[in-house]
């Protein structure tokens, strides 16, 4: 869930990360007053949840508050990647000596918060990984152990960076790690991280993304931001198809079919299990293949509540043929999973040896499971066929 | 509507057995068993939800109740 940038900064804010001055205004009046109150040349930025703003024309600057009530004017419609405007965040413009920029996020295959740390902020982070790796550097580090600036220091010295300046961005570095493992985020960013000409550091833009299910655990947090409850802070508003997936997710209280994204693709997928939605997912894409939705079913969910998702993805207009893959399941049945999705084709008025393209579940109970499917005709595989490789089957049959 | 996977058997024999019917539709996780005013009853919008535990079963000794896997009919 995406902070806007100035929620971001109320965050670092509270943790006494070094911010310029300035608030959000929501009127050209508005900005004219903060302006006037910081007394110098200011910036005025679009607050949207997505990047692209400076390209687009979302941020502008102002040398008198005269100037802001027009640039307020301008700013508010500009659409930054389909996104209008919410406020505009009206700052002090700070003589920037250089930029750095500092990121904790998760990376998913150690299973570790890592640190990112380059001093050639400003600029994307990955051109500046592809050509200068060696101004970039990357730290894990531990959720369990004792967080220590250290970690820090290292990060921030491997890219060349000492003296003094090292000492004045370790501290900063540091705050946003504990920010960072303190509420649940999946991303605590800073770019760039500004050296003014003075020597002080000022964060001149962050960006925040909290783990979507961590919400019940930072209600008074997200309360005192100003953050409803029913903002879903997506990149897009839910389809329908999305608020029916969720509506499947909650017929009862067993396991989960849910977390359904709608593409536009022809391939239903009902796909899940420890990671297996994505590589699944990215696996069909691979063959060329162009799914339809993505979903997570997991936690040995019920016949009716797999029933009613297999009925919502064979009702989505395009789909032809639907693969029922997942990773290797302990605590979901093979058996009810299969149950659940010939009813589904089934009550759809559809055969399920026609439109079930692939099942591919091992696990627990495939046994039973596999009786299933053979009686109904449904091609299926046992762990000896790899997930890329049943992907690549839904696909081509897809083709056929 | 009858379960397209599952059917439950209950025998004559022990039907209308009161205190059978309240210990069915204790052990049951999924519902399929309803103690009425005539015994056992099944809810067969849950029959397809059977976990195959064979709780029900064992609290019927003797084959008072059987559990049907129709897809190996």
């Amino acid at each position: 869930m995406r902070f806007y940038e100035y929620e971001s900064k109320e965050l670092f804010r509270r943790h006494g990360l070094p911010l310029g001055r300035g608030r959000v205004a929501t009127s050209g009046a508005e900005a004219h007053e903060i302006a006037a109150e910081i007394g110098g040349p200011v910036v005025l930025k679009s607050q949207v949840l997505s990047g692209g703003r400076m390209k687009a024309g979302a941020v502008q600057f102002a040398e008198t508050p005269d100037e802001c009530p027009a640039l307020f004017d301008a700013i508010m419609p500009i659409e930054v990647s389909g996104q209008t405007a919410r406020s505009v965040l009206v700052e002090e413009k700070s003589p920037v000596a250089q930029e750095y920029f500092v990121s904790v996020t998760w990376d998913g295959r150690r299973k570790l918060p890592v640190l990112l740390f380059s001093d050639m902020g400003g600029i994307d982070i990955e051109e500046v990984a592809e050509k200068h790796p060696d101004h970039v550097s990357k730290t894990h580090f531990s959720t369990l152990l004792p967080l220590s600036p250290r970690i820090a220091k290292e990060a921030i010295a491997a890219t060349g960076v000492g003296g003094s300046t090292l000492n004045r961005l370790t501290p900063i570095v540091f705050e946003l790690m504990q920010i960072f493992l303190s509420y649940d985020l999946t991303l605590a960013e800073i770019n760039p991280l500004a050296r003014l000409e003075d020597g002080r550091f000022i964060v001149l833009d962050g960006h925040v993304d909290l783990e979507a299910e961590a919400r019940g655990q930072h209600e008074a947090l997200l309360a005192e931001l100003g953050i409803g409850a029913d903002e879903t802070r997506q990149a897009r508003e839910p389809t329908e198809f999305e608020i029916a997936g969720r509506k499947v997710n909650q017929v009862d209280h067993r396991g989960v079919a849910g977390n359904v994204v709608e593409f536009d693709g022809n391939l239903g997928l009902v796909i899940g299990a420890g990671g297996g939605s994505l590589t699944l997912f990215d696996a069909v894409r691979n063959h060329g293949g162009k799914p339809a939705n993505y979903c997570e079913i997991g936690g040995n969910p019920s016949v009716g509540k797999v029933c009613e998702l297999t009925k919502l993805i064979l009702a989505k207009p395009g789909v032809s043929k639907i693969a029922v893959m997942m990773n290797v399941v302990s605590n979901t049945r093979v058996d009810i999973v299969a149950r659940g999705v010939v009813k589904g084709c089934i009550e759809s008025g559809k055969d399920p040896s026609e439109v079930i393209s692939i099942f591919r579940i091992p696990g627990a109970w495939e046994e039973e499971g596999f009786k299933i499917l053979e009686r109904y005709g449904v091609e299926y595989c046992d762990r000896s066929v790899s997930m890329y490789e049943a992907a690549g089957r839904a696909v081509a049959k897809l083709g056929a | 509507m009858a379960g397209l996977f599952i059917d439950i058997v209950v025998s004559d024999a022990v039907q209308s057995d009161a205190a059978l019917a309240k210990k069915l539709e204790d052990v049951c996780p999924v519902n399929i068993f309803r103690a009425s005013d005539v015994g056992v009853a099944i809810d067969e919008s849950n029959l397809d939800e059977c976990v195959l535990c064979d709780l029900c079963t064992e609290a019927a000794p003797g084959g008072g109740v059987r559990i049907v896997k129709l897809y190996e009919a």
